[in-house]
């Protein structure tokens, strides 16, 4: 920062700046320093989240094996022993929350884009956005107060409905975004045949931008699949086969979370094998999305 | 550039009037527009709904409490007392922290990659932190413990203690995990969303700007520092403010690395205790009725106070016309 110090000194309109000639080496200089100063701050960035990928493929790669994919935890002490059930878990969890989260997000997606131009869209639109930036523990706490306590237990289902929740306002945006992509000339050709507005809304506009929804659903699945703290109360874990959706279920990143602040070198093992093949999907759902659709991965 | 396209491509909404449907065609159309109405207004009884569910759950303990649970500092579940004031500082410490690490690398790299990167490193580099953004919390947390931790131990603490130990702010023990380890993971997870959403801010300012710059003799630095981080300073300040929001309820990698001893104490090296890493290690092993409703009650601060935050960053973000699609 130095440098933005050292220009800073020249307080005035940039037409008086310009017309110093002899400052021109100084300005030179403070230019060049800030290029330097900002590329090293790309570099900055992105050291800490390389040293993450690399600890992640090298520590994962070393612990994760069969096993880890066909058994079920082992007791501490044991040795060996899997995530089979946190993995089922997971899948099961993540299509609970997509039968919350795309059905509602499309259509209020569709909403926003086709109807909702007016003030009443506005507001909803800022809503979404601010669901959307509303912490995944407080959603964690909300779920268990409508469902956890009045069904007396954890269940899967609380798991499915608070990742769902999280799921409503990525789908809703992107679907918004994908829809009004689609040119207006689609929807006033289907109209001008005297098909009904509804039908051409989900015939000709919903699946000129499935592809882009998709890649949207993909994005935000790949977002819940990582979440953990609104299972911890709601879906709560299980060290076993979960054996009914009103019962508590095991996930990847509470396994993961447990068996990382344990003190048991096996279970850090396990930690960092959970932690890569967590990762690998997360990043393959992101990379495919970005190639299929043609979308930034994080939208 | 896709943000400017999707503006000019989605007026062409085309709605027929109720004149040109007739029969049974309006009231399917009809049906069909409340349906749709319906979904998106889930979502704002959604966001009510929350807020209402989590102030009734937490009136037992804003009845027994009253406003000492927000000022005082003892959480004792034995004898059920509670007094957030131990949460919300570690909290909010964490926080700026991660504020004041973040920021000047955030912009700095938003800068590079939007005004002076070439083309190709900055759609590389924009696609690599942002794919990065999208590892999991808990991963984090998993590095922050193994890895980060122990380097903060043996390499920063002692060479921030041995610089400046004679303030409070560095003294005490080095143990890796504490307040400094929270503020640091944090920064590492703000870094990517502080950076894109500044970024596409500082990509949205017209390009008229920055030749006005030039014309008038201006180096690149000064055209940066003086036309373009001018223009999009609102939206600049939407940036860290989301950021903000994000810092307050992260919990998974905050909760595995800052201790979680609820104190508030002068040095960084010490453990402390945020609002969600509370939530996140107590609540399922709450026993009592109070102690679970003073939990909510926790829940509840954090909901309004990310109420507010991210209010206030969606319309600073949106007013420079940036919204960063959709998300963070």
């Amino acid at each position: 920062m130095a440098g933005l110090a050292g220009w800073g000194g020249a307080q005035g309109d940039p037409v008086s700046v310009a017309a110093a000639p002899h400052n021109a080496a100084r300005r030179r200089t403070a230019d060049r320093v800030m290029t330097g100063v900002t590329a090293a701050s790309t570099l900055m960035a992105l050291v800490p989240l390389a040293s993450v990928l690399i600890y992640v493929v090298v520590q994962g790669a070393g612990a994760v094996n069969w096993e880890f994919f066909t058994r079920l935890p082992r007791p501490v002490g044991e040795g060996g022993g899997g995530m089979a059930n946190a993995i089922a878990g997971s899948l099961t969890l993540i299509a609970l929350a997509s039968c919350v989260g795309v059905p509602i997000g499309v259509l209020g997606g569709l909403y926003l884009a086709e109807l909702g131009g007016g003030p009443l869209g506005w507001w909803i639109r800022f809503t979404t956005d601010v669901l959307n930036g509303v912490p995944s523990i407080v959603i964690g706490v909300f779920v268990y107060a409508l469902l956890v306590v009045p069904m007396k237990r954890f269940s899967a289902l609380a798991g499915g409905v608070a990742l769902g929740i999280i799921m409503i306002p990525l789908v809703m945006r992107a679907t918004e975004e994908l829809v009004r992509l689609v040119p207006a000339s689609l929807r006033e050709a289907s109209l001008a045949l005297g098909i009904p507005w509804w039908i051409t809304a989900v015939r000709v506009v919903l699946r000129t931008a499935a592809v882009g929804i998709l890649t949207g659903v993909m994005l935000s699945v790949a977002r819940i699949g990582g979440e953990t703290a609104p299972l911890l109360f709601t879906a709560f874990n299980n060290q076993y086969w979960q054996t009914g959706l009103d019962q508590p279920i095991a996930s990847l990143t509470v396994q993961l979370f447990n068996y990382a602040i344990a003190p048991y070198d096996d279970w850090h093992r396990q930690a960092w094998a959970a932690a890569l093949v967590l990762m690998s999907i997360t990043l393959t759902l992101n990379i495919a999305a970005r190639l299929v659709g043609g979308r930034r991965p994080g939208a | 550039m896709m943000l400017r396209s999707l503006k000019a491509g989605g007026r062409g909404a085309v709605i027929p009037s109720t004149a040109l449907v007739r029969g049974r065609r309006a009231w399917t159309d009809a049906a069909f527009r409340a349906a749709l109405t319906a979904a998106a207004l889930l979502v704002v009884v959604l966001v009510a709904w929350m807020l209402v569910q989590l102030v009734v759950a937490a009136l037992p303990s804003i009845r027994r409490f009253g406003a000492a649970f927000l000022w005082t500092g003892r959480w004792d579940p034995v004898h059920e007392i509670f007094g957030a004031v131990t949460f919300a500082y570690g909290t909010a410490a964490s926080s700026l922290l991660a504020l004041l690490l973040a920021v000047p690398v955030s912009l700095g790299a938003a800068v590079y990659l939007a005004e002076i990167a070439p083309r190709a490193v900055f759609t590389t580099l924009s696609f690599v932190i942002e794919l990065l953004a999208s590892i999991p919390s808990v991963i984090l947390g998993l590095w922050g413990v193994f890895v980060m931790a122990p380097w903060l131990r043996r390499v920063v603490e002692p060479a921030l203690a041995g610089a400046f130990g004679r303030l409070p702010l560095f003294s005490g023990p080095a143990y890796g995990i504490g307040l400094l380890a929270g503020g640091v993971i944090l920064a590492i997870m703000l870094l990517p969303i502080i950076s894109s959403v500044s970024r596409e801010v500082i990509r949205a300012v017209p390009q008229s700007q920055r030749e006005a710059a030039y014309a008038l003799g201006a180096t690149r630095w000064e055209m940066i520092r003086r036309a373009v981080l001018p223009y999009g300073r609102t939206g600049l300040v939407g940036a860290v403010i989301l950021g903000l929001g994000r810092a307050l309820g992260e919990t998974m990698a905050v909760t595995m690395v800052i201790g979680n001893r609820p104190q508030v104490s002068a040095s960084l090296f010490q453990p402390a205790y945020t609002i969600a890493a509370a939530l996140a290690n107590e609540f399922s092993e709450a026993a009592t009725g109070i102690y679970i409703s003073a939990l909510i009650e926790l829940a509840a601060v954090l909901f309004v106070i990310s109420l507010l935050v991210n209010a206030a960053a969606r319309w600073l973000v949106w007013r420079v016309g940036a919204a960063p699609r959709g998300t963070l």
